[in-house]
């Protein structure tokens, strides 16, 4: 068992069964509820909001949410009544192709950030200055959080676009060598920036930052620190970034993150841990479990791999358990977050088939 | 787990323990050998920025001195206890232990193959004048020399040797070897399961007083290999004839695929066949038929089944034994389903018709034998009635061939690239068309077995050639 102290963990399960009773009551009641679940309550013979008391509740209640609904759904579908007539934007879900996910949102990205920023150390991203963002933009949330991240702790952002949607139908149709001109293309736009304007702070995937340092030192270049996701980060490869692409000098964040959940935190000093980074969602506003693949109701023991399973829980998105692509390492809560972590997060079914990561 | 050595990366030299690891074990008993360090293909990439001043450093040392380091490393590889990695030591039996317990080589191929590294470097100054023609070596410290009365300069092409490995035979690695003297660093990605040898050349030589930054070593996954053969300047690659055909229009990868080795027994030869059968004998099971070089058909102008049957009545003598055993020649599969996928493909082109395994009848079992926790595919020898049977050409890691009868005109045409051939014939005009031939790569004039190699000749290729560029220089008189 870990180091957490039990009353820690109670008293972090508390907070979220508490968040649980509010959030169903705001999207299941007739006030402020979304068309979705209130159609879904008219569809069930129990109550949501006399039957879920806590998360437990929840998992018992709710099978796992159709994806699908998100390609599929109008968005009015999915306004809260709470929300009703606030513009939104539209966010889209990473890089498949076919029509894509798409979320709608209003203010949940700056609520996921700014917690977010609390954790950035103020050495490693200083305040005011320049950040570069070198990834997916387009029609991705990720671009605006990282933009209102920058702004939140005083700072501006510049930009360089990747459409992991081209990469993919590259490498999979054996185009590899435009797929390396493609992401030169990408690294040579992020070169100029860092050349003629004083950045201080990174954004990036971690190909991209290795192919970035493979040009450039890049704490030379007057980077003081990284903040990476994206893809899967095998403890060599963390390692390898951080001792010698940015020659521990740079302050390395590592994420895992999507358009559903927000951003999951690494639990402090992974060198420590043999550079395996285990992440911690944003509890209570989302929830990770990783679950056997034969039976999502249950979860595998700490410390073994299984599927990963978000829930969503915010006033302006109420999604359970949503099965994603990747599997991960459950792991034990840490003082930080004390409630379970997820790590060494890879595609699901890897072993299975092929998929395609490419650069993003 | 602590007791297992622990194989690291070698960058440039330099011992580097990756976080990502993996376990190697004994095939037969699965008692694990090694725990060997994966690089990522970020390391390869970002090492090989640093090639240039690598290779400044090993063509400091003059190129005697190389090669006399080379002579002492034949030694010290034949006899010292070698460092592995951090502490662990490896002593030859050690070695040779745990390169069969991989690659399920007995034993004494296991030595027999140690002999033919060992070899490569003690012969150094043999092989170098192989692959520069005679030429003063010298030519490799200023670039410039003499040769036959004519001035001569070369740069070097390359800045280092890739060489993306197999695990099926350790004799493979006598190829790269002479790129050291040469003056060119090697990137080595070992085969998964044969870290041994390269590791113990490398020590070797290093313990001999070549530069480490002459050595790295990869053990690494697909992707690190797809960086050894795109970022080295120049790279050997092994392979089957997919991978073969896929990088062969890349001037600056040597590609390894099969041999296709075959044996000729001309017209003339016809009715002596019975002297030769020792040749046929060693052509195809020297090495346990792990090799490119071992023949894989042989071509017959008469007596076909007769050289068939004689030819199997010896082959089925060679069955698996311990792999301790000082007379085993067969070689175990430390994968099965290699043996199982190669019995299958066998037992199909026999169902076709047309052909007979002729070695079926005359050994006790089956083709696949599970011995002591092994697998072994017992020596086979196919006649074909026809050329176009699938079997006829078909190359596998163990003791097969085909035998078929083609008339002498037609044997030219139908050998196909062929890595070696040996032709068993006196007639002069046969002998002509032989040498004019572009498919053989090595021909063997008389009874002189496929596999047998001689190094004062270039061997599968000229890595002098491959290495180092013919340039012109004019210089002013009185300059």
């Amino acid at each position: 068992m870990s180091a957490v102290q039990e009353e820690r963990l109670t008293e972090a399960r508390d907070r979220l069964d508490a968040h649980v009773r509010e959030i169903v009551r705001h999207h299941f009641s007739t006030e402020t509820g979304t068309p979705v679940w209130l159609e879904y309550a008219a569809s069930v013979d129990w109550d949501p909001l006399e039957a879920i008391q806590g998360f437990d509740d929840l998992v018992a209640r709710f099978d796992n949410f159709d994806g699908e609904r998100l390609r599929q759904d109008a968005h009015e579908l999915w306004i809260p009544r709470a929300f009703a007539g606030r513009p939104f934007t539209i966010f889209e879900t990473g890089g498949s192709t076919g029509m894509p996910k798409q979320r709608i949102g209003w203010d949940d990205y700056k609520h996921d950030y700014e917690e977010f920023s609390d954790r950035l150390s103020d050495e490693h991203f200083p305040r005011g200055g320049y950040w570069l963002m070198i990834g997916p933009t387009g029609p991705r949330r990720l671009r605006l959080a990282i933009e209102h991240l920058a702004n939140h702790r005083g700072s501006s952002c510049y930009f360089v676009d990747l459409d992991p949607r081209w990469v993919k139908k590259l490498i999979s149709s054996g185009q590899g060598e435009q797929a390396k001109a493609y992401m030169k293309h990408v690294v040579d736009q992020a070169l100029i920036i860092l050349k003629h304007r004083k950045v201080g702070a990174l954004f990036t995937t971690p190909r991209i930052l290795e192919a970035l340092g493979d040009e450039i030192s890049i704490p030379d270049a007057g980077i003081k620190g990284v903040f990476c996701g994206g893809t899967e980060m095998s403890p060599q490869t963390v390692r390898f970034l951080c001792e010698e692409i940015l020659e521990n000098r740079v302050g390395f964040v590592p994420t895992y993150g999507n358009t559903l959940m927000g951003l999951a935190c690494h639990k402090p000093d992974f060198a420590a841990d043999d550079y395996s980074v285990t992440y911690y969602a944003p509890q209570p506003r989302a929830v990770l479990r990783v679950t056997e693949p034969d039976d999502a109701r249950r979860l595998v023991r700490h410390g073994t791999w299984g599927r990963v399973e978000l829930t969503t829980l915010t006033k302006e998105l109420f999604l359970p358990r949503f099965l994603e692509r990747d599997a991960a390492k459950r792991c034990e809560p840490c003082p930080e977050y004390p409630w379970d972590g997820v790590a060494e997060v890879k595609p699901y079914g890897a072993n299975e088939e092929k998929i395609v990561e490419g650069v993003y | 787990m602590a007791d297992v050595p622990h194989f690291p990366v070698l960058r440039a030299g330099k011992e580097y323990e990756s976080l990502d690891t993996v376990e190697l074990v004994n095939h037969r008993d699965g008692t694990p050998l090694a725990r060997v360090s994966q690089a990522n293909a970020g390391i390869i990439r970002r090492d090989l920025k640093k090639a240039a001043k690598n290779a400044a450093v090993l063509r400091e040392v003059p190129v005697r001195e190389l090669i006399e380091r080379c002579q002492t490393a034949a030694r010290i590889f034949l006899e010292d206890e070698l460092i592995v990695g951090g502490e662990a030591t490896q002593t030859p039996e050690q070695y040779v232990a745990a390169l069969s317990g991989t690659s399920g080589l007995p034993h004494a191929l296991c030595r027999a193959n140690m002999q033919k590294n060992a070899l490569v470097m003690r012969e150094m100054p043999t092989i170098l004048a192989g692959l520069m023609r005679g030429m003063d070596p010298t030519v490799l410290d200023d670039g410039q020399g003499e040769h036959g009365g004519v001035p001569v300069w070369y740069a070097p092409a390359a800045d280092t040797l890739g060489a993306v490995l197999p695990s099926n035979s350790p004799g493979v690695h006598s190829l790269w070897i002479p790129s050291i003297a040469l003056k060119v660093p090697v990137v080595l990605k070992p085969g998964r399961e044969e870290p041994w040898t390269p590791m113990r050349i490398a020590r070797a030589l290093m313990a001999a007083g070549i530069p480490g930054e002459a050595f790295s070593l990869y053990p690494t996954d697909h992707e690190g290999a797809g960086v050894v053969l795109s970022e080295c300047d120049r790279a050997l690659l092994f392979g089957d004839a997919r991978i073969a055909e896929k990088y062969a229009g890349d001037p600056s990868i040597e590609v390894h695929g099969p041999g296709y080795s075959k044996i000729l027994l001309g017209a003339d030869q016809a009715a002596h066949w019975r002297d030769h059968l020792d040749v046929l004998y060693d052509s195809v099971a020297a090495n346990g038929g792990r090799s490119c070089i071992n023949a894989s058909a042989i071509y017959v102008t008469a007596h076909a089944r007769e050289i068939a049957e004689s030819l199997a009545e010896r082959l089925v003598a060679l069955a698996p034994r311990a792999p301790d055993d000082p007379a085993a020649g067969l070689a175990a599969f430390a994968n099965p389903a290699f043996a199982e996928a190669m019995d299958a493909a066998i037992e199909n082109g026999l169902a076709k018709g047309g052909a007979v395994d002729v070695t079926a009848a005359r050994r006790a079992g089956p083709r696949r034998i599970e011995r002591d926790g092994a697998t072994y595919l017992a020596p086979t020898l196919v006649h074909c009635e026809t050329l176009e049977h699938p079997l006829a050409n078909t190359e596998y890691m163990f003791p097969f061939a085909s035998v078929v009868e083609v008339p002498q005109e037609r044997m030219l045409e139908a050998i196909g690239p062929s890595l070696v051939v040996t032709a068993i014939t006196k007639d002069e005009r046969f002998v002509e068309a032989l040498l004019a031939s572009s498919s053989i790569h090595r021909l063997n004039l008389g009874p002189v077995p496929t596999s047998k190699v001689e190094w004062n000749q270039p061997h599968e290729g000229n890595l002098f050639e491959f290495l180092w560029a013919r340039r012109a220089l004019q210089r002013a008189s009185a300059w």
